[in-house]
């Protein structure tokens, strides 16, 4: 499909609006992306006409909210190619799913003397949770270090894997630089020493097409809501052999078959790890979102992104006293950077002003903040609806704001 | 509507790009680190605070937005010489002054020079970053470790 922009821009309400007096310019995407009107309405719709609980009622509502529940899951599963929905777990968001394989996973596959291995340039949501089983069991977290464009040392990764290496948490896409990982490569040579992979897809979902079967991922994580759709539903995709050998992470409803007081029986996959009332509408919502990125595509998405991203780098490189941080030859939709003479955190002040929304601190990538030597950067990050005319509001904006300090 | 340059005063500017009382302070009798995780700023205080309880000599470093080191330098001048007394009390009227309607004026009287950042009321998520050094300042004195501002 062509991707026309201004009927993608009419597709986002909220792009609409003025802020301060000025024309909202959203480059805040990395953080969350905004809805379509096709998301907002399904999750109306659903409380509108189909709230119930699931799995549980026999009544219209609730089997209307099963079968929609359900199917958002095998949209889901098409859409990253898994092999089986008993695969797809509904988590609250990458974070939660990260969460859910270091404890459920690692602590009955990780122990003393073995070794997780992470990435420099992990969101602290791929590092925490890793850092916790490492106290909990007695292991120890290796990290793959990066060069100074943002990129991962191949050679130093293929060092660092050993048989003691129980898990390699990646991140696909960057939050911090937009780098984007060799992933495909990481897992095989990660598989060649038994070692175990998560992927945290968290922003590289929404810019690329992932096929999990092809990537041979062990896991692979995302939250909706940077895919276009609501806040508090992500996803888990496991391999089915690993999931179904996992000790439930939750206990409750909804993931059991039958409780006595000696002994629960465990619900099947997925459902074994959704204890509780779900997120319904968003899970609904998160389906919808999907469709309309497929109504797109991803060769028009990528090519619309890319031609963004190296219209901004081009503005970027031009601007004097600008430093980008993360120039990495593969990489997306983020140009995360410094100004001299005026702070990250000024700036984002400044540029609220002049209608344009980014990001300003350390994305919660504290290492790679360390690695460049800064308390904090500036990051402008895009997506389908962004345009060029919106660059360059924000570049004149950065240009104010340098004179301002000068 | 309020306006950049009601933040971003010469005042400001001026205190960003040249704080005063930037370093370490040696000796000194008490000291502490502040620290926002919001924004990374991160702030040392150090004291020389007399027998009679008067701040003799106070200094910081860091590293920070504008307005922290700004607020941060603005702070260091208003309180040399002053009693630990009075920074209590100056301490309170810029705490008000930061979070106080916006229809409320701040009293100079009292303020001075630290005046000048009443804009950041107007900016919510910047407000922190004005306070950050009043929080060490008031742990240091107390000896007390890291202020954080959440
Ligand atoms: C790379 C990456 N991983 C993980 C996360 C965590 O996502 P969430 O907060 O939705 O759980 C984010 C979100 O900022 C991210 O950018």
């Amino acid at each position: 499909m062509k991707h026309d922009i201004s009927v993608i821009r009419g597709d986002f309400p909220i792009l609409h609006q003025e802020v301060y007096g000025k024309p909202l310019v959203y480059l805040d995407n990395a953080a969350t992306t905004q809805k379509p009107q096709c998301v907002i309405d399904t999750v109306r719709h659903y409380y509108e006409k189909d709230n119930a609980n699931i799995h549980r009622g026999v009544h219209l509502l609730s089997e209307r909210a099963t079968a929609d529940y359900e199917a958002a899951r095998e949209t889901i599963r098409l859409f990253f190619n898994a092999k089986s929905s008993k695969e797809v777990v509904f988590t609250r968001g990458a974070t939660e799913s990260i969460n859910l394989v270091a404890t459920s996973w690692g602590n009955a596959n990780v122990g003393k003397g073995d070794e997780v291995l992470i990435t420099h340039m992990e969101h602290h949501s791929n590092i925490v949770p890793w850092q916790m089983l490492c106290d909990r069991v007695g292991a120890s977290l290796k990290v793959v270090p990066m060069n100074a464009a943002g990129e991962l040392e191949m050679d130093a990764f293929e060092t660092l894997l050993s048989d003691r290496t129980k898990l390699v948490g990646v991140v696909h896409m960057s939050n911090a630089l937009g780098t984007i990982n060799p992933v495909g490569t990481m897992i095989k040579k990660a598989h060649a020493v038994g070692a175990k992979v998560l992927v945290d897809g968290a922003q590289a979902a929404a810019h690329m097409a992932v096929d999990l079967q092809a990537l041979d991922a062990d896991f692979y994580v995302t939250s909706a809501h940077k895919m276009y759709g609501p806040t508090g539903v992500g996803v888990l995709v496991g391999r089915e052999v690993l999931l179904d050998a996992m000790p439930p992470y939750q206990g409750g409803g909804d993931m059991i078959l039958t409780v006595t007081f000696e002994k629960s029986q465990y619900n099947d996959l997925p459902h074994k790890f959704e204890a509780g009332t779900p997120n319904i509408a968003g899970a609904i919502g998160f389906g919808r979102a999907i469709k309309y990125i497929e109504s797109i595509g991803f060769k028009a998405i990528e090519a619309c992104e890319k031609k963004l991203l190296t219209y901004a780098i081009q503005k970027a490189a031009d601007f004097d006293g600008l430093r980008q941080i993360g120039t990495a030859g593969n990489r997306a939709c983020i140009l995360s950077f410094v100004l001299d003479g005026v702070h990250p955190h000024d700036l984002g002040t400044i540029l609220d002003r002049e209608g344009v929304a980014i990001r300003a601190g350390h994305h919660c990538a504290m290492p790679v903040m360390q690695f460049y030597g800064v308390p904090a950067t500036a990051r402008a990050s895009f997506s389908i609806y962004n345009t060029k005319a919106e660059v360059d509001v924000l570049f004149t904006a950065l240009a104010k704001a340098q004179a301002m300090f000068a | 509507m309020f306006n950049l340059s009601d933040l971003y005063q010469q005042v400001i500017i001026d205190h960003t790009k040249s704080p005063r009382n930037f370093g370490r302070l040696e000796p000194c009798n008490h000291d502490a680190e502040g620290y926002n995780p919001l924004c990374g700023d991160q702030l040392h205080v150090y004291l020389q605070i007399n027998d009679s309880n008067v701040i003799e000599d106070v200094k910081f470093e860091g590293q920070g937005c504008s307005i922290s080191t700004a607020s941060a330098s603005l702070m260091t001048e208003a309180l040399k010489g002053k009693s630990v007394d009075e920074f209590e009390h100056l301490f309170e009227a810029f705490h008000t002054m930061a979070t106080a309607d916006i229809s409320e004026t701040p009293d100079e009287a009292v303020l001075g020079k630290l005046a000048v950042l009443a804009g950041v009321k107007e900016f919510p998520a910047r407000i922190k970053c004005a306070t950050l050094c009043w929080h060490t300042l008031k742990s240091a004195i107390e000896d007390g470790g890291t202020a954080r501002t959440e």
